[in-house]
């Protein structure tokens, strides 16, 4: 982590290409991010964790080897040799070996079953390990199935072992931590704060065991793999899996083999600009040694990072101490601490706010001025900690008290950070970088900030911090944050929906209106425009206002809605009717087949397993949607923002290895959402084991089959900033998937942005996926009814648009192609022949070919441009 | 077009250049509709005619500059600070619906050999039909 920091910031700053870097990994990877390592078992998926830009890789100046492990450093030569023999030179050598997870002498600590958690490859071993076990307990017997839990064990009981025991019941085995000290993370938080962390961690189901030293682990008689632990106090545990997370070791063996000096606990010893005795040589992160001690958290060793890079390009750079503020990230556990926690500066006093009820401990260190903070621990709620943690040193406004009290009591007043307060601890940004992001490189939103700055793309743990930060700058700098539609509505999307569903309108004259802003000197609004008017028509749309082209609605549709048919480059349309889940009978394939010979269309398969049919006229939609209304089809609604597909894989009915049906699923997710309007285009996917074929998780929604149920993911999409979906809930039985999706949904539709899709809308949402889970899930909003009850209407009100179109002859009269001559096809459309089928004539093509219409026949000449109709061969 | 006083439409509309489209009804409120419409040079044109809300009808060139596609009638209608306009169906540039005139490109360029702005003609509504005067 630290290494692939350190290239980064050389290449950033290195404009000349003064330096050429190579890194020798050990491991067969990327650099990975570490700290994120509990969320593989969510994401279970290598690539997601990898640090940075890959595009750092393809640098030509950097040379990246990949499970290439140096064995030996020649300090007189100036080479280093790595593990295929190979010798390479070297101006200045950087060590970034980082650490190993520390084996404490127990016995038995070598048996199969015991885990260390460093590695990704460590995760995956006890990810494994664990579902064998499970499955070894999955007993039948006559009187029914049996199912033994999975029973784990963690040594150590600080920030990893308190991480590794969430991973182990994420898992779904028991856990139970093992601690040597008196409390949970004693190395951050004091006693009251341990006793307040145990109940939270009871809570989340895994047991503490503290003061507790293990004498042995033994094996079990019958498998040889881990059985049991005896404790020093007579005390004994059965376990069937054992992760170590009792603190780590630098790997400085390759310094102590060069001669280099390492520390007491050892570590490669450098000065504060993290060089070694030998002038060529640097350590960074946790191997360095450096003011008597290694640093096992990322920030500093990001700090030591900058540092080296810095001195390499003639910078004076020093390493300015260890900022060692931790937040644990266990899901539901809120801890931090900062500073000097345990109040060991001399004459410090304490301010202890405690509500075990809420299992809520805090407390700030203060100087004896009970001014200035010299540090603190949260536990329970960690909200005051990224505001508090920067003013660190400084002196707090006001009552200190004030910021420990539950919000709305005391009111504590506004923080104005310092210029060199530090943010973001990981890459080391300061509260004056931020506002200089807005007041010098022109960032107006926190996207733009996260970009330019860095700040917040690491743990996270100081977006909130960040966000206010950008706000307020934006709001200094005279920056107004409009969320304004348009120059027609003050409202955002959202605001609009509330309004109109609160206040029961269903036109467009009404809601402008009623809510519309009137310019000065003016006596109206006006009529709207195509960004306000496509919004009205798809929050009237969600809230059920019958066919989307009646009455004034027509109006307001978009270029595609308007036509329920998606208009491509040279104005003619693409036509999709719906294949839910992409199941289709060959009856069916042999309709849409003959419905585009008939009439000349294009054809392609779609990504989202349907058939896409081009180049059919105004004119031709109704009679082409005719036939496949008769056939049985129904709009796909290809053309609206709205759910379009759910994919599926083929599923348990035929696939060897699927664990439920994927098929059925979708087709039931399909004809329940179809037709359901939102700010932005949805679709869904549906896997019927974890191989994932059906690529669910790059879906709004992704389901994947598990063999108890459904895990469900959300806010994935593919397109220009592709992101996979995250884990929502697990294992739900098929009605709680629907009401899960139903209520994801709905809240999705009620409050994103115009064209906000989900992936952004999840990231945006106040408290993230996290506050949504418990909206949707818990029912935290108590508005769980009201989404239910919204999408009980949504499907009971459900019609095929084409449908309702074909047997209305007013809207019927809206297809033809010219108001004095509506059968008339466009006489300016061109078509050539592109391998067995047409394709518009280029500007160029109509330019020099001809337009005539009676040059329809055949496929022979190279360029022959073809009028709106143009037959190919069979 | 519409700054043409009622009673000389009668007269105006029977001389040279004058077409009869259609009826007003069958244009529906902010929503265009195309036309073809032969003009006094004989060379047939593809039109957009708008109604707005208070019964006024324009007419503009079908064809988009910045797609090339003949597609304008089929774009959205509302107004800026006021004014008329029509939008893009393709790729969403703003035209002044009286005038022709491009309000806004969306950071684009029109076509190679294609003005900015689209032609607009005159329209006067008499008897209930619409008439396009195209010289």
């Amino acid at each position: 982590m630290v290494a692939q920091r350190f290239v980064e910031a050389l290449r950033a700053r290195d404009a000349a290409g003064d330096w050429r870097v190579t890194v020798f990994a050990e491991e067969p990877r990327k650099p990975y991010d570490r700290v994120g390592l509990t969320r593989y078992f969510e994401v279970r998926d290598a690539e997601e964790l990898t640090l940075g830009d890959p595009a750092l890789w393809d640098d030509p100046l950097v040379d990246l080897h990949r499970d290439c492990k140096v064995e030996a450093i020649d300090r007189e030569a100036r080479t280093v040799t790595d593990r295929l023999g190979r010798v390479h030179a070297y101006d200045e050598l950087v060590l970034a070996t980082g650490s190993s997870a520390a084996m404490p002498p127990i016995d038995g600590h070598d048996l199969p079953g015991v885990f260390v958690y460093r590695t990704i490859d460590d995760v995956a071993a006890l990810r494994g390990w664990v579902e064998a076990k499970r499955e070894a307990g999955h007993v039948e017997t006559r009187g029914g199935v049996v199912e033994r839990p999975v029973r784990g064990a963690v040594v150590g009981g600080g920030l990893l072992g308190l991480e590794a025991a969430g991973a182990l019941k994420a898992l779904g085995a028991q856990a139970t931590v093992i601690q040597f000290g008196t409390h949970l993370m004693d190395v951050q938080i004091d006693l009251g704060g341990g006793h307040a962390l145990k109940r939270l961690i009871n809570d989340k189901g895994i047991s503490v065991r503290t003061d507790t030293a293990t004498k042995s682990i033994r094996p079990h008689r019958r498998t040889g793999h881990v059985g049991r632990m005896d404790f020093a106090d007579g005390g004994r545990l059965d376990v069937d899996v054992v992760v170590m997370a009792t603190g780590v070791r630098p790997r400085d063996e390759l310094a102590r083999a060069a001669g280099l000096e390492v520390g007491e606990r050892g570590g490669a010893v450098v000065d504060l600009t993290c060089r070694t005795a030998d002038e060529h040589v640097w350590a960074i992160g946790e191997v360095a040694c450096i003011e008597g001690r290694c640093l096992g958290l990322v920030a500093p060793g990001n700090t030591m990072a900058e540092v080296v890079a810095d001195r390499l390009l003639g910078g004076g750079a020093t390493f300015p101490g260890a900022d060692t503020a931790t937040k644990l990230k266990l899901s539901g556990v809120d801890v931090a601490s900062f500073g000097d926690a345990h109040g060991r500066t001399e004459k410090s006093v304490e301010i202890v706010w405690a509500d075990p009820l809420r299992g809520i401990y805090s407390k700030l260190v203060m100087a004896d001025d009970a001014r200035t903070l010299l540090g603190g621990v949260f536990v329970g709620d960690a909200t005051p900690y990224a505001s508090l943690r920067p003013m660190l040193g400084a002196e707090l406004p006001g009552d200190p008290s004030a910021f420990l009290l539950p919000e709305g009591t005391g009111g504590a007043p506004a923080l104005e950070l310092p210029d060199d307060a530090n943010v973001c601890s990981c890459n080391n940004v300061s509260a004056g970088t931020i506002r200089g992001a807005v007041t010098e490189h022109d960032c107006t939103d926190v996207a733009g900030v996260k970009a330019c700055t860095r700040a917040g793309t690491t743990c996270g743990a100081c977006l909130p911090l960040v966000t206010k930060l950008t706000k307020a700058e934006l709001t200094k700098a005279g920056v107004e944050v409009s969320t304004a539609l348009c120059e027609h509505f003050e409202l955002s999307r959202a605001q609009l929906f509330d309004a109109v569903r609160v206040a029961d309108l269903h036109t467009f004259s009404e809601i402008i209106a009623r809510f519309g802003r009137v310019p000065e000197g003016a006596t109206d609004a006006g009529r709207g425009c195509d960004i306000c008017k496509p919004t009205v028509a798809s929050v009237l749309a969600s809230l059920g206002n019958g066919h989307i082209l009646a009455g004034e609605q027509a109006t307001l549709q978009d270029t595609n809605d308007h036509m329920l048919a998606n208009m491509q480059k040279d104005g003619t349309y693409s036509v999709v009717p719906r294949m839910p889940g992409g199941e289709v009978t060959p009856e069916g394939l042999i309709v849409v087949g003959q419905v585009a010979k008939d009439f000349g269309l294009y054809t392609k398969i779609t990504g989202g397993q349907r058939i896409d049919m081009f180049g059919a006229r105004v004119e031709q939609l109704p009679e082409i949607w005719r036939r496949l209304v008769d056939a049985g089809f129904e709009s796909g609604h290809a053309y609206g923002k709205s759910l379009r597909t759910v994919k599926s894989c083929v599923g348990s009915t035929w696939c060897r290895y699927g664990v439920q049906d994927s098929v059925g699923m979708a087709v039931e997710l399909e004809l329940r959402y179809r037709g359901l309007r939102s700010p932005h285009k949805l679709k869904l996917g549906v896997s019927g084991c974890a191989r994932e074929c059906a690529e669910a998780r790059g879906k709004d929604v992704g389901v994947i089959a598990t063999d108890k149920g459904w895990n469900v993911y959300v806010g994935g999409n593919g397109g220009q900033t592709p992101k996979h979906a995250q884990l929502l809930a697990e294992n739900l039985s098929s009605e709680e998937l629907l009401r899960t999706i139903d209520r994801f949904l709905m809240l999705y539709i009620r409050t994103a942005d115009r064209l906000q899709r989900t992936a952004p809308w999840v990231e945006e949402y106040e408290g993230g996926l996290e506050a949504i889970r418990e909206v949707v899930i818990e029912d935290s909003l108590g508005i769980g009814a009201d989404l239910d009850a919204a999408m009980a209407q949504h499907v009971e009100g459900y019609e095929d648009e084409w449908k309702a179109v074909l047997e209305d002859p007013a809207k019927l009269a809206r297809f033809g192609s010219f108001v004095n001559a509506p059968t008339t096809p466009d006489p300016a459309l061109a078509y050539v022949p592109e391998r067995g089928q047409k394709r518009p004539a280029t500007a160029d093509e109509v330019a020099s070919g001809t337009a005539d219409p009676e040059l329809v026949s055949a496929l022979t000449s190279p360029v022959l441009v073809a009028g709106p109709t143009l037959e190919v061969r069979a | 077009m519409t700054a043409l006083t009622p009673t000389s439409e009668t007269a105006v509309v029977d001389g040279p250049g004058w077409t009869a489209v259609c009826p007003l009804d069958a244009l529906a409120p902010e929503r265009g509709a195309a036309a073809l419409v032969t003009g006094s040079d004989g060379e047939e044109r593809q039109v957009a005619l708008f109604r707005l809300l208070d019964g006024t009808v324009c007419a503009v060139q079908q064809l988009d500059p910045y797609s090339g596609a003949n597609v304008m009638s089929r774009g959205i209608v509302g107004t800026r600070g006021g004014t008329p306009t029509v939008a893009s169906p393709v790729y969403k540039q703003v035209f002044e619906l009286h005038t022709g005139r491009c309000l806004d490109a969306a950071s684009k360029e029109p076509r190679v050999g294609l003005a900015a702005d689209l032609a607009s003609y005159p329209v006067v509504v008499t008897g209930g039909v619409v008439h396009v005067g195209i010289g």
